[in-house]
């Protein structure tokens, strides 16, 4: 708790980000467009996230974040009316193709919303379910998988003596984290988090960023933010987005000190519309 | 400034006495009929109302074979219409929702829920009776079928077009397959509600007499053979009813006051269900 409020209080200083060397590409968006029906919303974006950094998308509301978001897992599949067209390369190969099997896609590429949505079940097997899906696993193995997800979530504490509850019983940050930790469990390759803190007080925040922070060691992660505070305290890189383009993509120290586009700069600074 | 706000007053006070007189009536109409139904009917109320046949006329007797054909057909309908009508509502809320199948669907059974009952009725004896030569239990239990999967459809898709649109796509972002969508989510937080509406159309269909009469006929002795014509509840109290023997009509209104008392049980679990959906 004491450490969440320090956290609060003052902020890390802008990651340096290793600008020289970004690594592997784990996801190269190239040349998208999507449209939601006739509604073309994202225009041409071009985008890599490399493996293992934490790469933050701003940008005003309805500029596409959370739609080029959703194009990584192809969430939007579930809708009619709402395609993709360009290539999304996930190690390589083009994850927009018919071919490509969307349950198996999920189950590496994991995703957490902005509203919380715990499973209505208990918090055991809103976290063994997702486990089980693609694992053979024995009782004490799973207990295990599940306390290890919960504990990397930072809510093993909170709900260790409780994991017969049901999901829903939990607050918002907790049922927050409870989502981090279900999606944590599968072991995802990349992680993709949609305003995962809009609906969370600053505490729920502290942890689920301090949480981003650790995660980043074993995953691929995207982060969609409102918030320029976080989108600088805990990306590597930064990408600003504007009415459907990529505006601008570099280092997040360098996006938020010297960026190079004027909208870039007019945004962070707060002197938007 | 005033007089118009002196007027809004005015109207608000006017319409809130209507409203008080309109529910006054129609609570009071209520009222009298479970009232006269206790008085009449409770004073009939005993063992033997539960464990003896209908009598002829002039003689002791109970409603044990109405009331065992009464649950028979009830259960066999509820058993072949619910699984319909999840399925039915399943798809058009979940597989089929931007279909015009399912705009098409959900026309035709809104017709079939206001749809009279002896029309069903009628219906069913053109197809089963008729070719078969009798009436049967089984044909009236077909019949309260056809009665439960439009309620039942109805009540399932309404509860899964509630189910956040949210939780279905973070089940998905699980990599779940569809069927465990579904199966493990989206039914999961719309038991309540279809559960609901299944005990609704339950306490639709065990007061129903006119599809009975065309199907399942009566039957004045106890049969669960579900190949000849089976007495029930609603059936006999219309029977009873209009017979001129006094004891007849007192066994009626003790059937009528069983079937209220079992409705309104229905109906409070249906309640008690769905209050503690919300606060889960």
């Amino acid at each position: 708790m004491t450490m969440a409020a320090i956290h609060i209080e003052v902020p890390r200083d802008v990651p340096a980000g290793p600008a020289s060397d970004p690594g592997e590409t784990k996801v190269a968006v190239r040349n998208l467009d999507f449209y939601y029906g006739e509604n073309r919303a994202l225009k041409a974006v071009n985008l890599p996230l490399y493996a293992q950094k934490v790469t933050a998308i701003i940008g005003p509301s309805g500029c596409g974040k959370s739609t080029l978001l959703r194009v990584l897992n192809r969430i939007y599949d579930l809708y009619p009316n709402q395609r993709a067209a360009g290539e999304v390369l996930l190690d390589g190969n083009n994850i927009l193709l018919p071919s490509q099997d969307l349950n198996l896609l999920r189950a590496r590429v994991g995703m957490v919303f902005q509203k919380p949505t715990p499973f209505p079940m208990s918090i055991y097997e809103n976290i063994a379910f997702g486990v089980r899906l693609y694992e053979r696993l024995g009782r004490s193995d799973l207990d295990a998988r599940v306390e290890q997800a919960l504990r990397r979530a930072a809510l093993w504490d909170e709900v260790k003596d409780k994991l017969a509850a049901n999901g829903l019983s939990l607050s918002g940050g907790q049922q927050q984290r409870l989502c981090i930790a279900r999606t944590v469990a599968v072991r995802p390759e990349v992680i993709l988090l949609d305003e995962p803190c809009s609906a969370l007080d600053p505490i729920a925040t502290a942890k689920i960023e301090e949480l981003i922070d650790e995660l980043k060691d074993d995953y691929t992660i995207a982060i969609v933010t409102h918030n320029m505070q976080q989108a600088a305290r805990c990306s590597d890189y930064t990408a600003f987005m504007y009415l459907g383009e990529l505006a601008e993509f570099d280092t997040t120290s360098k996006m938020f000190t010297t960026p190079s586009d004027r909208r870039t700069q007019d945004y962070i600074t707060g002197r938007f519309g | 400034m005033i007089d118009l706000y002196a007027r809004r007053r005015l109207r608000n006070r006017i319409v809130l006495g209507l409203s008080f007189a309109a529910t006054g009536l129609g609570l009071g109409w209520l009222v009298l009929i479970l009232g006269a139904l206790i008085v009449k009917g409770a004073s009939g109320l005993s063992l033997q109302v539960f464990t003896e046949m209908t009598p002829p006329p002039g003689a002791d007797g109970g409603l044990l074979n109405p009331i065992i054909g009464s649950l028979i057909m009830t259960g066999l309908a509820v058993a072949f219409g619910t699984p319909v009508g999840i399925l039915a509502g399943t798809y058009m809320a979940e597989y089929g929702r931007y279909t015009r199948l399912t705009y098409v669907v959900r026309f035709i059974n809104d017709i079939l829920l206001s749809a009279p009952s002896i029309v069903i009725g009628l219906f069913i004896y053109e197809i089963m009776v008729a070719p078969m030569g009798h009436f049967s239990g089984l044909a009236g239990a077909v019949a309260l079928a056809v009665l439960v999967v439009p309620v039942v459809v109805r009540t399932t898709e309404d509860m899964l077009l509630l189910v956040p649109r949210e939780l279905r796509e973070a089940a998905s972002a699980m990599g779940m397959p569809r069927a465990y969508v579904i199966g493990k989510v989206s039914y999961r937080a719309a038991r309540a509600g279809i559960v609901t509406g299944i005990l609704l159309a339950i306490a639709r269909i065990s007061g129903e007499t006119a599809p009975l009469l065309f199907t399942a006929l009566n039957n004045q002795f106890f049969s669960a053979n579900l190949n000849a014509p089976m007495a029930s509840l609603p059936a006999v109290i219309f029977q009873f009813a209009l017979s001129p023997y006094e004891d007849w009509q007192k066994l009626a209104w003790t059937g009528a006051l069983i079937i209220t008392l079992a409705v309104l049980a229905l109906s409070i679990i249906a309640r008690a269900l769905t209050a503690s959906r919300r606060t889960a």
